[in-house]
């Protein structure tokens, strides 16, 4: 089960007299950011603590580098291509990239589009195993 | 006009950018000429209205009277809007919307990078974070502006139209005014000429692959910054606003 400290939104947890957990948001209009929130202050709700304070740092910026191996191995497993590393700038903007299928490994995919179910997904598909798939954008 | 005052308006302006582009893409969801497309478009709004949220809900804490995001977006007049003109351009065919893009985006993302250096802390990380987003945007739209100006004789007639009619809003973007001017002072803000020349590089270079002539330079329209706007952000503003403004406080 792929966790939110799979993928590095979990920036600090400080216990005093109430938990804070510290949050980076991932993409500016992620609808999902608020639901995330409200599932961790659920989460601790039911191990009994119910004093928590939610902070997002916006600072430094998520990245999907902080991604963990493990994280990179579930998205895997459940059929997403992780994002490779080095989120790196203006190559972003005119340079291609080869993407292997989760499910056949082969290098021989072709973009469907560059944005699938959600923003931070683009939808291939394999010329080999021709199972469609999505990638997570690397940013 | 003290720094505090510039780096109030400035943000306030980014956000106002980024909620009518916003506004301006959401009204195509459902209108766009593929279902990829629509994706993109819908996915691209909300990254704006996700950073609009992020520079009002600082303007409104640096102005410190208890406004937030919603007051910013729902319950501010025409004239208190201070977008550029270009965004604020009625929705036209899919050429017009993607040259809108590739003019505004191109010099958004050097905005962008520009303020995430600058010396207000919380605008330079809301810009990094901004920086990321708009550069994928500007690579998708990039691209469609070179498949549909390299493309048919009727998709090159087409998009030079776009570019023609577009090209007059341009010049807002690089004229600075007071704010831009008390912001680079005080905050280290980025230079519009220096901006402007790497803007119109990039843009030389996005035509020439897409083979559209770069008209010249001739009467540029301007006072979007100023609050003066075209008749159709009217149009918009009453759309946006019309269910706040119906049913004060009303939210689900």
């Amino acid at each position: 089960m792929l966790s939110i400290i799979d993928l590095g939104i979990v920036r600090d947890v400080i216990v005093d007299d109430k938990v804070t957990v510290v949050l980076v948001p991932t993409y500016s209009g992620c609808p999902a950011t608020e639901v995330i929130e409200q599932n961790v202050v659920d989460a601790l709700e039911k191990y009994g603590v119910d004093a928590v304070a939610i902070e997002r740092a916006l600072s430094p910026a998520w990245t999907t580098d902080w991604i963990s191996e493990e994280g990179r191995k579930k998205l895997k497993e459940y059929g997403i291509a992780p994002p490779g590393y080095g989120a790196s700038k203006r190559e972003l903007l005119f340079g291609s990239r080869r993407i292997p299928c989760p499910r056949c490994d082969s290098a021989n995919t072709s973009v469907v589009s560059e944005f699938g179910s959600t923003a931070c997904k683009a939808a291939y598909k394999c010329n080999d195993c021709l199972e469609p798939f999505e990638y997570f954008k690397c940013i | 006009m003290n720094s505090d005052q510039a780096l109030f308006a400035y943000v306030t302006r980014l956000g106002d950018n980024a909620l009518i582009l916003g506004q301006r893409m959401v009204e195509l969801v459902a209108a766009y000429p593929e279902l990829e497309e629509e994706l993109a478009n819908a996915n691209f709004a909300l990254d704006y209205i996700g950073q609009a949220r992020m520079f009002y809900t600082y303007a409104g804490e640096l102005e410190g009277n208890g406004r937030g995001e919603d007051d910013f977006a729902f319950l501010r007049d025409e004239n208190e809007f201070r977008n550029y003109l270009l965004i604020e351009q009625p929705n036209g065919h899919f050429g017009d919307s993607i040259t809108m893009l590739v003019l505004f985006e191109t010099f958004y993302l050097s905005q962008l990078e520009a303020l995430s250096t600058c010396m207000d802390e919380r605008l330079a990380e809301i810009a990094v974070r901004a920086e990321k987003e708009i550069r994928y945007h500007l690579r998708h739209n990039a691209h469609w502006l070179v498949r549909l100006g390299d493309g048919t004789d009727e998709s090159r007639e087409r998009v030079q139209g776009s570019v023609d009619t577009l090209w007059q809003y341009s010049g807002e973007l690089f004229a600075a005014d007071d704010v831009d001017r008390a912001f680079a002072r005080a905050y280290g803000g980025p230079d519009l000429e220096a901006l402007q020349q790497r803007w119109k590089k990039d843009i030389a270079a996005i035509f020439e692959q897409a083979t559209v002539q770069m008209p010249a330079d001739g009467w540029m329209a301007a006072g979007g910054k100023q609050g003066r706007h075209s008749e159709h952000l009217g149009y918009l503003i009453a759309e946006m606003q019309y269910l706040q403004r119906s049913h004060p406080g009303a939210n689900w």
